[in-house]
């Protein structure tokens, strides 16, 4: 039911993550936040088992915030992630796993921006783009036909805005709301709220 | 197996004196000169930098660390001891973020501090931290703060205060020169910290590291041109001090 996507490009990492917070057929609250701040330059999106998605965000926030207070100096995205990975499978094999499924998106000056994909089994990987969710099996092809790795800011939300409107159009559960962030070299900025309409056309349809 | 007739180092003495941590305190008097200033909207940290040998490289932060974006720490007495005692600090500072979800506020981490010093002048085998601490900060509504801990575990809040070598003439020109007027002022406060530093240490912007916090900015430490600056124009004043009194003559 819920929905994360990164889409990473030369210089920045566009976010997006919806914004429904359900509860069996009950959807508790439209404007949920599931991207977690971890340092200036890095961000988490977290799905899953609820309680589990805050608790173990806001555990790994804490710890990137101690090493930054014991060094002088933040994690960089590529070790934070690592740690992270490490955090979940040593949790996955003991009374008490997380069931979390999220994207680590950062930018660091000398490895540049950087998406990274984990899911609660631990598993991770450094994608150009990727997505959690239902919403994936839509998302993921379009951004297999007009995904490159010199995508603009434009562009990717563009492509944002077609995965998405993908969704509004093909997913039973509704979503009508998208938050989206971008990270790069000047942190982490917010953009406009994407709100998808139906329409009849689909913009996949351009010329190929 | 006879770890548990161990019995605790820090004893009391058969007149009611704590020998181990009053030899602490000795040690902290061995320790550079640290001094502490709490302006209305500024809180200065001072410290005296040991010479260093010609071989040695100088590191520029040693006796000023930061515990969280809004609480510094300078100290006096035994740098290992320290690191420990801000290590666990630090820690507590982003525990206590976890929990409660609020920054700590001074009273907070000095009090934990001064806890963490306590147990171990009560402690089976252990012998106390040999240290003094300066915290500065800010809490999250604003107010400024400056605490002293010592190593029996107390703990008080100052106007101004210097821990370490010449602690005492460097507290007594505090009081005399600490006013209203003073704590008002930022760059005063500044200029305070660093002419009660340089009572007691080498004149010169190389022995002396200097810090200062605002609310909700991080910790900063001053380049060594600022320092100087600030040295040039506590000179010229005590000049222009000079020459009225003997006009006055």
């Amino acid at each position: 039911m819920e929905f994360l996507i990164g889409i990473q490009g030369k210089d920045f990492v566009l976010v997006a993550s919806d914004t429904s917070s359900a509860r069996s057929i009950l959807s508790m609250k439209q404007d949920t936040d599931k991207m977690h701040r971890m340092t200036d330059n890095l961000i988490m999106l977290v799905s899953g088992e609820s309680g589990d998605t805050v608790q173990f965000a806001e555990f790994i926030s804490k710890n990137i915030q101690l090493y930054k207070m014991r060094n002088g100096y933040d994690l960089s995205p590529s070790a934070a992630a690592n740690f992270t990975r490490k955090n979940l499978a040593d949790y996955l094999r003991s009374r008490t796993p997380y069931m979390v499924n999220l994207l680590m998106a950062g930018y660091d000056k000398n490895e540049g921006p950087s998406l990274y994909f984990m899911d609660y089994l631990a598993s991770m990987n450094k994608c150009p783009f990727a997505a959690h969710g239902y919403g994936a099996f839509f998302s993921l092809a379009i951004l297999d036909r007009y995904y490159t790795e010199d995508v603009t800011r434009a562009r990717a939300v563009e492509l944002l805005t077609m995965c998405v409107e993908e969704i509004k159009r093909r997913f039973i559960i509704n979503l009508p709301a998208f938050r989206v962030r971008i990270v790069d070299k000047d942190g982490i900025h917010e953009l406009p709220t994407i709100k998808p309409q139906v329409s009849v056309r689909s913009i996949a349809s351009e010329s190929l | 197996m006879s770890s548990r007739y161990d019995r605790a180092i820090t004893v009391f003495s058969p007149d009611g004196h704590l020998f181990q941590v009053e030899y602490a305190q000795e040690a902290v008097k061995k320790g550079s000169t640290a001094v502490g200033v709490r302006g209305n909207n500024i809180v200065v940290l001072g410290v005296e930098k040991k010479a260093v040998a010609k071989l040695q490289e100088d590191r520029t932060v040693r006796k000023i660390a930061l515990l969280d974006d809004h609480v510094a720490l300078a100290f006096a007495g035994l740098t290992a001891d320290a690191r420990i005692l801000i290590n666990r600090a630090r820690v507590e500072c982003q525990s206590h973020k976890l929990t409660v979800e609020d920054p700590v506020t001074l009273e907070y981490i000095t009090r934990y501090i001064a806890q963490l010093k306590q147990k171990y002048t009560q402690s089976n085998g252990r012998r106390p931290f040999g240290l003094s601490a300066l915290i500065i900060g800010f809490d999250y509504d604003g107010t400024p703060h400056l605490y002293q801990t010592d190593p029996s575990g107390t703990y008080h809040e100052w106007k101004a205060n210097a821990i370490g070598r010449s602690a005492k003439p460097v507290r007594e020109f505090l009081e005399k020169s600490y006013t209203d007027e003073v704590a008002g002022n930022q760059e005063e406060c500044i200029k305070l910290a660093l002419k009660a530093l340089l009572e007691v240490v080498q004149s010169g912007a190389k022995n002396v590291e200097l810090a200062v916090m605002r609310d909700k900015e991080p910790l900063k430490m001053l380049e060594l041109e600022e320092v100087e600056k600030y040295i040039a124009e506590i000179e010229k004043e005590k000049e222009e001090e000079a020459e009225k009194k003997k006009q006055k003559k």
